[in-house]
């Protein structure tokens, strides 16, 4: 489904122009989100929203609660209190606009399953139970492949790809649930630089299709770069809003306290920081 | 061999490779989720379930022996879940726990209850009778047709026939939501499928073949088919279908070579008596399993050899 305003635009953009036709609900919603493993909270009563057509890095320290932020939108972890809405919608009835893209590692990849295999199952709400795969539903899958660069892979084991390459997999099987949301784990997590180029790539042309895209991203040299919006978060919500308003050295120490030095928060403020 | 094969090997033979199949399909999806020892928790807490169902009837009755079997299967499913989940041990261990305790108990429940005149005892419980189901009606292989001689059939043989055809059946419709919530739970569960649902559907099953099993041919077999033929499978393709499909075969293969060689191989070496053949039916499947290990083209962890 492509986004009638196909073209990057901010919040503040469309406020002024559309106020003939109701603004879309945001993409995704969350309010006083609380998620605790045992007693010790991990989210704490955060408000999150993010506008449709966008493209939002959530950053924080490692154990910030950014994968259970996400995990708890997607209904993985069940939050001790507040409410998630997906374009307006309770996950229950949005559930096939969303996508998730989780962390490469979660999975077990010596199972017995080809590339193509892997794609397909992101068309079982097409597939369902028992329904035949067809060439048209291959050619789909195939398709998908070649957008992240691995059409040639399709008959290979799972097993036999490099990390990077998994990674793309995971993105292509996202990709075939054709959704308008994508919520992805760290997907540039230990992958090469040809895969890092290919994902954003892919991301950023989604984007251009209308669609919103969610990522935890944990590489503050590369925020400026690859997203427009970020979300802070340190258990709690720390910022939110367009990278240049939020990357503030002021922001990242209260996010990251004392983890981060000043210099290197003032280079990666400078955009010339090396990985 | 026609008179005597079809009345003293043919139904043993086939009761075999019903449980053996029986268990290996449910098998391959145990073995990728870590939970091939589940079958061998069930096997065991099948024991004290038997008793008290004897003890509460008070006779050998198939149907109460069966329902106690799986009553104490959930049983053992439910306790195994609350010890992972309370004490946190982890899923393997909880499983050894639960089923070491409850067969225990079973043992000490045998002993203390007057079950000497009946045929119940622990040896029963791990070898079962396989050779025992022998079917006195048949003449030959025109008894197939005879409905006199068929309903003399031994009822282990239909029994486990429709444990097969449930477990099969159930595990074909489950197939897709099987494979993708065995593959990566989370993704499956944005998709709207029932996970939880779907991991129990596949215990329950397991713990259908273990008991439907464990009645006829002991629970050696169950512990041995729901993890050798997946696992000798798995060294053979890279595929799940195909995956399936091997495991079936080699648990084909163990029943009858195992049965075969049981009642004769004995005999070949010189020896007077034969062996169980339970036993040997899960030795047969240990050595498929070493030889796949061996050269089976699928045989290395994938990673392991190539470039990361």
């Amino acid at each position: 489904m492509a986004h009638p305003l196909s073209t990057p635009r901010s919040l503040l953009q469309t406020e002024g122009t559309v106020a003939a036709t109701p603004a879309p609900p945001p993409a995704l919603q969350v309010g006083g989100l609380t998620v605790a493993y045992g007693e010790k909270p991990v989210v704490f009563s955060v408000d999150m929203s993010v506008a449709q057509g966008t493209m939002t890095a959530i950053v924080g320290p490692n154990g910030a609660g950014k994968s259970t932020l996400l995990k708890a939108v997607l209904g993985l972890v069940k939050p001790l209190s507040g409410e998630v809405r997906l374009f307006g919608l309770p996950l229950s009835r949005a559930r096939d606009r969303v996508a998730y893209v989780p962390q490469r590692a979660s999975v077990d990849w010596d199972f017995p399953a080809r590339v193509i295999d892997v794609v397909l199952m992101g068309l079982h709400r097409e597939l369902g139970l028992l329904r035949r795969v067809r060439p048209a539903h291959l050619d789909r899958a195939r398709a998908c492949l070649a957008r992240v660069g691995m059409e040639d892979f399709a008959t290979r084991q799972i097993g036999q790809l490099s990390g990077g390459q998994q990674q793309r997999v995971f993105l292509a099987r996202a990709l075939a649930q054709s959704a308008d949301l994508y919520l992805l784990d760290e997907p540039f997590a230990g992958v090469d630089a040809a895969t890092e180029k290919a994902i954003i790539a892919v991301l950023k042309d989604l984007r251009a299709e209308g669609r919103t895209i969610v990522a935890v991203h944990h590489d503050l040299s590369t925020i400026r770069a690859y997203f427009e919006h970020m979300f802070l978060i340190n258990m709690r919500a720390i910022a939110a809003g367009p990278v240049a308003e939020v990357f503030t050295a002021a922001n990242l120490q209260r996010a990251y306290g004392g983890r981060l030095g000043e210099a290197q928060v003032a280079g990666m403020q400078a955009g010339d920081a090396t990985p | 061999m026609g008179a005597e094969f079809v009345a003293l090997s043919l139904t043993p033979l086939l009761i075999g490779v019903l449980a053996a199949v029986t268990c290996a399909l449910p098998g391959n999806f145990l073995l990728l989720r870590r939970q091939a020892l589940i079958g061998d928790a069930i096997s065991h807490v099948v024991l004290p379930g038997i008793v008290v169902a004897f003890l509460l009837t008070g006779r050998v009755a198939a149907l109460p022996m069966m329902l106690g079997a799986a009553g104490a299967a959930l049983v053992s499913v439910v306790l195994i879940e609350a010890v992972r989940r309370t004490a946190r041990i982890e899923a393997g261990a909880a499983m050894g726990v639960i089923f070491t305790t409850l067969f225990a108990a079973g043992v000490l429940l045998l002993e203390q209850s007057d079950t000497s005149g009946v045929h119940l005892d622990v040896e029963h419980a791990l070898y079962g009778n396989l050779e025992s189901l022998i079917w006195l009606d048949a003449t030959g292989w025109a008894s197939l047709l005879d409905p006199v001689a068929l309903s003399g059939l031994p009822p282990e043989l239909p029994r486990m026939a429709v444990a097969l055809l449930i477990v099969a059946l159930s595990i074909a419709v489950m197939w897709r939501p099987l494979a993708i919530a065995t593959f990566d739970e989370g993704f499956a569960a944005t998709l709207g499928l029932p996970v939880r649902a779907i991991g129990l559907a596949l215990v329950m099953l397991a713990a259908l073949a273990a008991v439907a099993a464990f009645d006829a041919v002991g629970s050696i077999i169950v512990i041995a088919m729901f993890i050798c033929p997946p696992a000798a499978a798995r060294m053979m393709t890279d595929r799940l279908l195909a995956q399936a499909a091997w495991s079936v075969g080699f648990a084909i293969l163990s029943a009858v070579l195992g049965y075969v060689l049981a009642g004769y191989g004995p005999l070949w070496l010189g020896f007077a008596n034969s062996v169980s053949a339970a036993g040997m039916i899960a030795t047969v499947s240990g050595l498929i399993l070493g030889v796949t290990m061996m050269i089976g083209p699928c045989r290395r962890r994938a990673g392991g050899a190539t470039v990361h």
